[in-house]
C-alpha cells in the first residue's frame, strides 16, 4: 500500500470542509442537501480508509449502514423540499423560516 | 506500486473539483453532476482501499439511485430553482468561511499529528461480497433488521409527504397510489 492512509484522511477531511461551507453559505436547499451528501461521503471514506489501515470489516460495514440511511434520507428530504415548492413556491432556504424566533 | 499513488491522485483531484462543483455553480444540473464526479472518484478510491463490495455499493446507491432522484427533483422545480431573494446574509458569509478553514486546519493537524501504524497487505477476502455478507448476516443481523425498517418507514414518509394537501377524505386512498412528487395538483 504505497499511498499513506493519511492522504485519505485529508482528502475526507478537505471534502467534508466543502460540503461545511456549502451549508454554511449556499440557500439553495437542494444544493444544501447535496453538501450534507459530501459529508456523508467523507465520513464514509474514512470509515474504508480506517478499516483498510486495521484490517477490520467492520468498518465497511458501518459505510453500509451509512449509504442506506442517506438513501432514506435523501427520499424523505426531496420529498420534504417538494412539499414546500408546493406550499410556499420558493427552494430558498432564508424564505422558510416559519419557525424564526 | 506506483500505479495506485497515481490513480489515487486523480481520483483526489477529480473528487475535490467535484467537490467545489457542488458548492460553487449556480446551476442545480451542475451542481447534481459535480456530486456525480465526486461519488464516482471516491469509488475508485474505496477500489484502492480494497473495499469491492462499497464500492459497487457507491456506484449503485449513490451514483444510480440518490444522483437520480435529485435530478429528478431538478427536472420537476426546474422553473423556479434559479428564483431566490436577494442575500441576507451580511458578515455571516466570510465567517463562515473562516470557521470552515480553521476547522480544516484543525483535522489536518490532528492526521498530521497521528502517527499512522504501518499498513499490512490486505489478504484476497478482504471486502468482497462475500466476507462484507457474512459479517453482515452474523454478527450485524440486529441492525440489518432494523436498517429494513428504516427503509420501509422512508417509504411510507415519501408516500406521506408527497400526497397533495387537502383532499376530501374519500379522494385519500386514491391519492396514496400516486407515485411521490407525479402530481402537481
Amino acid at each position: 500500500m504505497t499511498v499513506p492512509i493519511s492522504a485519505y484522511l485529508a482528502l475526507s477531511a478537505l471534502l467534508f470542509v466543502l460540503g461545511i461551507t456549502g451549508v454554511l453559505l449556499r440557500r439553495n436547499a437542494l444544493v444544501v442537501f447535496m453538501s450534507i451528501e459530501l459529508m456523508l461521503n467523507a465520513v464514509n471514506l474514512t470509515f474504508v480508509a480506517f478499516a483498510r489501515q486495521l484490517l477490520a470489516i467492520e468498518g465497511q460495514l458501518a459505510v453500509f449502514f451509512v449509504v442506506l440511511v442517506a438513501a432514506v434520507e435523501v427520499v424523505v428530504g426531496l420529498a420534504i423540499i417538494i412539499a414546500i415548492f408546493r406550499a410556499r413556491d420558493t427552494v430558498d432556504i432564508d424564505d422558510v423560516d416559519l419557525l424564526r424566533g | 506500486m506506483a500505479v495506485e499513488l497515481i490513480v489515487f491522485i486523480f481520483a483526489a483531484i477529480a473528487s475535490v473539483a467535484g467537490g467545489v462543483g457542488v458548492i460553487g455553480s449556480r446551476l442545480p444540473v451542475r451542481n447534481a453532476l459535480s456530486l456525480l464526479l465526486v461519488l464516482g472518484s471516491l469509488a475508485v478510491t474505496y477500489l484502492l482501499l480494497a473495499a469491492q463490495f462499497v464500492a459497487v455499493l457507491q456506484v449503485i446507491v449513490y451514483a444510480g439511485a440518490i444522483v437520480v432522484l435529485f435530478l429528478f427533483v431538478i427536472m420537476l422545480l426546474h422553473k423556479q430553482l434559479g428564483k431566490m431573494s436577494p442575500d441576507r446574509l451580511r458578515w455571516q458569509g466570510p465567517a463562515g468561511l473562516v470557521l470552515a478553514a480553521a476547522f480544516l486546519t484543525l483535522i489536518l493537524l490532528t492526521i498530521r499529528l497521528g502517527a499512522a501504524a504501518p499498513t499490512a497487505p490486505a489478504p484476497a477476502e478482504f471486502g468482497t461480497a462475500e466476507s462484507v455478507g457474512r459479517a453482515l448476516f452474523t454478527a450485524f443481523v440486529l441492525p440489518f433488521e432494523v436498517a429494513s425498517m428504516i427503509l420501509l418507514v422512508g417509504i411510507i414518509a415519501a408516500v406521506v409527504i408527497g400526497r397533495p394537501a387537502a383532499q376530501p377524505a374519500a379522494a385519500v386512498g386514491r391519492s396514496a397510489a400516486t407515485p411521490v412528487g407525479a402530481s402537481r395538483r
